[in-house]
């Protein structure tokens, strides 16, 4: 039910912005709704950010996965339990641009004569990675749609995506990989029945809109062209505030935009803000000097103390009057 | 203690990224304007219909490679006009469209595609 629900969402999206500027709509297709998704995306990702920016930080966590900083002849695992903040930001960056924690994925079986079996599992990994890695690169070179003159580094990465060499334009091998390595994420969920249990619709939709995204995209670049100066137009005038429509745009790239203008504005309040949420992991952003420095718990209030100087000053005579012993006369 | 100081930068930072493109194009002076191309003078169309070449030229191009090299065929008829023509990058699309540098890589740098076909065929000398 999840999936169809997600499914029907998608699909129905996607010809909204399809039909939609089809039916002369590109004004809004095409500069209205972009600026909205912009501004949802920047808003929505500043005001999460700053409600987990004024959470206290925890006590650091030491994570059991090394060996932590000692005695001098016990050797330290400087990247999995680092006491230092460039061995954080060795391990957080190890993190983000590698997915160590996915690595370390590990899966338990239950076999038919009843023993159970663990393995490592790397298939999410290498899935995952895949598709972020993917997604970055067809982003990076999208950049030469919003800016002019395109930097040759931009020029280089096209070369380097198209290095196959096969087919006019060029195919490129990421545009390729995202949705295939997008399929394998969503059958992944669909296959296991534990897995299934568990996914929500919060889970399916980002899956199919980001696969519509790749499809349309790739439809768009290999199958139904469309004129790309003329999008550059539009995106460069959306860039420059300066926006116009040119007419020789096809329909399908507004369904293309629109399903990225609906991902943009959806971003900040889904799962996938897990993007600015991976900095804030405190078993990885934190340098272990548990033993090293004193860390004084963050929401320590100032205690209201009342000493035993100011006992006695307040209750001297009435002390001395009983004869009860008191310090200072 | 929170680590506000430390999102604030991570924030901007990542603001300055994504809004990286309106930044570059004020840097330069403003983007560059869609290129104005020189059309070949004394002829009103193209192989097929302008919409279809300005977004399927490369389609063309390559079923015109695939028929001359592979199929051995010469002539190519228009299906928008009829009109009959030799497929060759050289012998016909550069003799209208004689100024690569005017047309061709104008469109090309503005969308930064970058095609190494010059590298074998000629192209029509400078007029
Ligand atoms: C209106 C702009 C425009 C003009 C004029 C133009 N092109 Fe293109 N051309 C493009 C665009 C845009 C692409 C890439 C399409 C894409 O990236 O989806 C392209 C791609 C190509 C490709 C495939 C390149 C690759 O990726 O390997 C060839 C070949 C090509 N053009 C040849 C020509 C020739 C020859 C001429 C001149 C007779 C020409 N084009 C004129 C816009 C133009
Ligand atoms: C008979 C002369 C002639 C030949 C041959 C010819 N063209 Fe054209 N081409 C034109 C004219 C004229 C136009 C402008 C059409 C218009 O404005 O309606 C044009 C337009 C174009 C455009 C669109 C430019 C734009 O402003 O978007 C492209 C791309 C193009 N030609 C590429 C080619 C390619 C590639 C070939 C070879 C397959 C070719 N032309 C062969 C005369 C020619
Ligand atoms: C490695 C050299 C080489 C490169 C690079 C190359 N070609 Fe060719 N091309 C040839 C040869 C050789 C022929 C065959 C010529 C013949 O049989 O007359 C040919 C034939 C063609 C033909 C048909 C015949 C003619 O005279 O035009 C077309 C069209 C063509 N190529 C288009 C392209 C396009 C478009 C590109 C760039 C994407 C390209 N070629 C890149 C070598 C090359
Ligand atoms: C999440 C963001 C986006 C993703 C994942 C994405 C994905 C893709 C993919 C996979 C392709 C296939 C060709 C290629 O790999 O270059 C593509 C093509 C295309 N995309 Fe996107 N896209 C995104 C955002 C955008 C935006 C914001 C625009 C413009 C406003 C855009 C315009 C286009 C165009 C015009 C093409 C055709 C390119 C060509 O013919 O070379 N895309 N997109």
């Amino acid at each position: 039910m999840n999936v169809f629900i997600s499914l029907a969402a998608v699909v129905f999206l996607f010809l909204a912005g399809l039909l939609g500027a089809g039916a002369g709509l590109d004004a809004l297709f095409g500069i209205v709704i972009p600026y909205i998704a912009i501004f949802l995306f920047l808003g929505g990702l500043i005001y999460r950010v700053m409600i987990w920016a004024n959470v206290p930080v925890p006590f650091r966590i030491p994570t059991t996965s090394g060996q932590e900083k000692s005695l001098p002849w016990i050797k330290q695992s400087k990247l999995d339990n680092p006491s230092s903040t460039l061995g954080v930001i060795g391990r957080m960056a190890l993190e983000i641009l590698c997915f160590r924690s996915l690595l370390k994925n590990t899966k338990t079986e239950l076999h038919e004569d009843g023993h159970v079996a663990y393995g490592s599992s790397l298939w999410l990994w290498l899935g995952s990675m895949a598709f972020h890695w993917s997604m970055l690169i067809i982003l990076l070179r999208h950049i030469r749609l919003f800016i002019e003159p395109v930097p040759g580094a931009i020029t280089f990465l096209h070369k380097l995506d198209g290095f196959l060499q096969i087919g006019a334009p060029v195919f490129y091998v990421t545009s390729f990989i995202f949705p295939i390595a997008l399929l394998y994420l969503l059958f992944r969920r669909l296959g296991d029945p534990k897995l299934r249990y568990i996914s929500l619709v919060n889970d399916y939709f980002p899956l199919f809109l980001l696969i519509g995204v790749g499809i349309s995209g790739f439809w768009l670049r290999y199958i139904s062209k469309t004129d790309i100066a003329s999008v550059k137009e539009l995106t460069v005038g959306l860039m420059s505030f300066r926006p116009v429509t040119p007419a020789a745009i096809s329909p399908l790239f507004y369904g293309h935009l629109f399903l990225v203008c609906v991902l943009l504005g959806y971003f900040p309040f889904s799962k996938l803000v897990h993007m600015a949420g991976v900095f804030f992991s405190p078993t990885r952003n934190l340098a272990n000097t548990n033993r090293e420095a004193h860390h004084a718990n963050p929401w320590d209030y100032p205690v209201k103390v009342h000493t035993y100087e100011e006992y006695e000053d307040e209750f001297r005579e009435k002390m001395k009057a009983v004869g009860i012993p008191v310090e200072k006369e | 203690m929170n680590d506000k100081s430390k999102s604030i930068v991570g924030l901007v930072i990542f603001l300055a990224l994504v809004i990286f493109p309106v930044l570059y194009n004020f840097a330069v002076g403003g983007a560059g304007p869609r290129p104005e191309l020189e059309l070949p003078e004394g002829e009103s169309r193209c192989v097929e219909d302008k919409d279809f070449m300005t977004a399927h030229h490369m389609d063309l191009l390559l079923e015109w490679r695939d028929a001359v090299v592979r199929q051995g065929k010469k002539n190519y008829t228009s299906q928008a006009f009829g009109e009959i023509y030799e497929m060759s990058l050289t012998g016909t699309c550069m003799n209208c469209h004689t100024k690569r540098e005017t047309f061709c890589t104008r469109c090309h740098d503005y969308a930064d595609v970058d095609n190494d076909c010059w590298g074998c065929h000629v192209e029509p000398e400078g007029q």
